[in-house]
């Protein structure tokens, strides 16, 4: 009996890829890019019962990489192909092909009690390569700058590198924190920390500062006026065809740029 | 059919056995096959003992001495809490409870370890994080001293558990000889059991360290990630674990960064294999000695 039954089981095993194979998407990449592919492959599988999409985090790199070696159909990542991996792609003979999905502003976030309420981007230049090192020297309270960064390898980092930082290096007494949401965490309970978060992950605790007058909405996102924004991508071999082209129109249109919102991110146009 | 089935249960342990072994030489294929291209390009002594880990800035720079500084500063630090701690509920474990209280004492302690290191790191990063920084006034919670503190509490149940049995294995007619002799319990405790059971100790400290340097939740949540030389216990430090966990997600496939967290992960390889091979030596002294 308990034969029958282990055999009925392995053969279960075996026979599942086979049988899933043809419904079957799977996504894997940037974590920033997470929570809007898993709420809208949730919607996108109710109103298409007969597809199955699973989606995996990883990060951009781990994503990317995937795809080429052909592991999984869409790679989710927080920013765009770097030449090294075009090279790495051409030389396997693919042609990664990139859909903007979703926008997202970075916020320069301080604690609720700290007074500043706009940096310019010279300024926070300045506190990330530790030139400027206490609050007071840009009229904050008389406390030392606690100044947090990201893993340097995140999509996040990237484009506060490239567009705040202009590749100037972060000072090695910066604090390196590996999520948005331990940033957040951080910042809540640090009164001289600053910090900066996708906007999704603003919390009651921190408070965001504008950039150079402008504060961070979808409003300065959308129209570019807001310094620090970036676009999110899923990434297909080619251009996207079958189900993995039906899920990406579903994200672009409406109804997954309504979700796109209630994520906390902010929607393409 | 008696033999047969014999020998099949011979086959497969065996296999279990050889499939172990194989998985652990194919991870160590894959770690040195990623990793050792690295120092093609960029030489030991730089790595080693150089310190500015840029590995994304534009003039890419690999020095990990900070790094390997943030690990074994974290480790000590951790040692310092779990041996006096994990020693300590070793000697009341085996000496001195009543055997109803072991009974209770030891499950209890070793409950510590089975509470996953992601626990550990939430709790402080959410609840001791922001105490420290208020008790001791700091600009940061996040810091060489709190990562201690938690990482040591973890690795008390390998102390305390591993100490114990070297403890309890140490033989009655010792203990007896040394009271007969005149000496009271606390001699008999510090003068006769704890150096008969000294190799089984140490070795206990050595999986402790093992387990410590190798952590990697914990020290990414908690420790700050700083990467420079701490200067004091309240400054934060990136340990080279949670320099690769932090770094490997985002990373493109193949470059010289991807090798650089394997050559990382060499060092802390090696680190433990040494470890281990010390530990293993001195639980062996004393099975033969």
């Amino acid at each position: 009996m308990k034969k029958v039954i282990l055999t009925t089981i392995l053969l279960t095993l075996l026979a599942l890829p086979a049988l899933a194979k043809g419904n079957r998407l799977t996504c894997s990449g940037s974590t920033t890019v997470l929570p809007i592919a898993q709420a809208t492959a949730e919607a996108f599988m109710n109103a298409n019962p007969e597809l199955d999409i699973s989606i995996r985090g990883g990060g951009s790199g781990v994503g990317i990489a995937a795809l080429m070696n052909g592991t999984v159909d869409i790679a989710c990542s927080s920013r765009t192909m770097k030449a090294k991996e075009i090279t790495q792609a051409k030389s396997k003979g693919l042609n990664p092909t990139p859909y903007a999905i979703a926008l997202d502003g970075i916020a320069i976030v301080i604690n609720s009690a700290n007074p500043v309420k706009n940096l310019t981007l010279k300024q926070i230049r300045d506190i990330y390569t530790g030139k400027i090192k206490n609050w007071s020297e840009i009229g904050g309270n008389k406390a030392p700058i606690v100044v947090i960064s990201r893993d340097v390898a995140s999509g996040t980092f990237e484009v506060f590198n490239e567009k705040a930082l202009a590749g100037a290096k972060v000072v090695s007494t910066a604090q390196l924190l590996a999520s948005n949401n331990a940033i957040a965490t951080t910042v809540g309970n640090t009164p001289g920390a600053i910090g900066y978060i996708g906007l999704g992950y603003l919390t009651s605790s921190i408070k965001s500062v504008s950039v150079e007058g402008i504060s961070p909405n979808s409003a300065s996102v959308k129209d570019g006026s807001y310094p620090l924004a970036r676009k999110l991508f899923m990434y297909t071999n080619g251009k996207a065809a079958g189900a993995a082209n039906r899920y990406i129109a579903f994200i672009q249109s409406a109804a997954g740029q309504k979700i796109v919102q209630e994520q906390g991110f902010i929607t393409l146009n | 059919m008696k033999i047969l089935k014999e020998k099949l249960f011979q086959v497969i342990t065996y296999a279990a056995a050889l499939f172990t072994i194989a998985s652990l030489l194919g991870i160590i294929a894959g770690i040195f096959g990623r990793g050792l291209p690295f120092f093609g390009k960029v030489s030991l002594p730089e790595f080693l003992f150089t310190n500015s880990w840029y590995p994304t800035h534009a003039e890419q720079s690999f020095g990990a001495w900070a790094l390997i500084a943030g690990s074994l500063a974290v480790t000590l630090g951790a040692l310092a809490i779990a041996i006096p701690l994990g020693l300590g509920s070793a000697i009341f474990i085996a000496e001195i409870a009543s055997s109803r209280l072991r009974e209770i004492a030891k499950p209890v302690i070793e409950l510590l370890a089975g509470i996953p290191s992601v626990v550990y790191g939430l709790f402080g990063m959410a609840f001791l994080a922001p105490l420290v920084r208020q008790w001791f006034d700091l600009d940061s919670g996040l810091n060489l001293f709190t990562a201690s503190v938690i990482l040591g509490v973890m690795i008390v149940p390998i102390v305390s558990s591993l100490s114990e049995d070297a403890l309890s294995a140490v033989p009655h007619n010792i203990r007896e000889a040394s009271l007969a002799l005149g000496a009271t319990r606390a001699e008999t405790i510090f003068k006769a059991v704890v150096p008969a059971a000294k190799s089984g100790i140490i070795g206990s400290v050595l999986l402790g360290f093992g387990r410590a340097i190798g952590e990697t939740m914990v020290v990414l949540m908690v420790s700050g990630g700083a990467a420079r030389i701490p200067g004091s216990i309240f400054d934060s430090v990136r340990p080279l674990t949670s320099t690769i966990a932090a770094e490997m997600g985002e990373t493109v496939m193949c470059d010289l960064h991807f090798q650089s967290l394997f050559a990382l992960a060499i060092l802390l390889f090696a680190i433990t294999f040494v470890t281990n091979l010390l530990s293993e030596a001195a639980f062996g002294k004393r099975r033969h000695g």
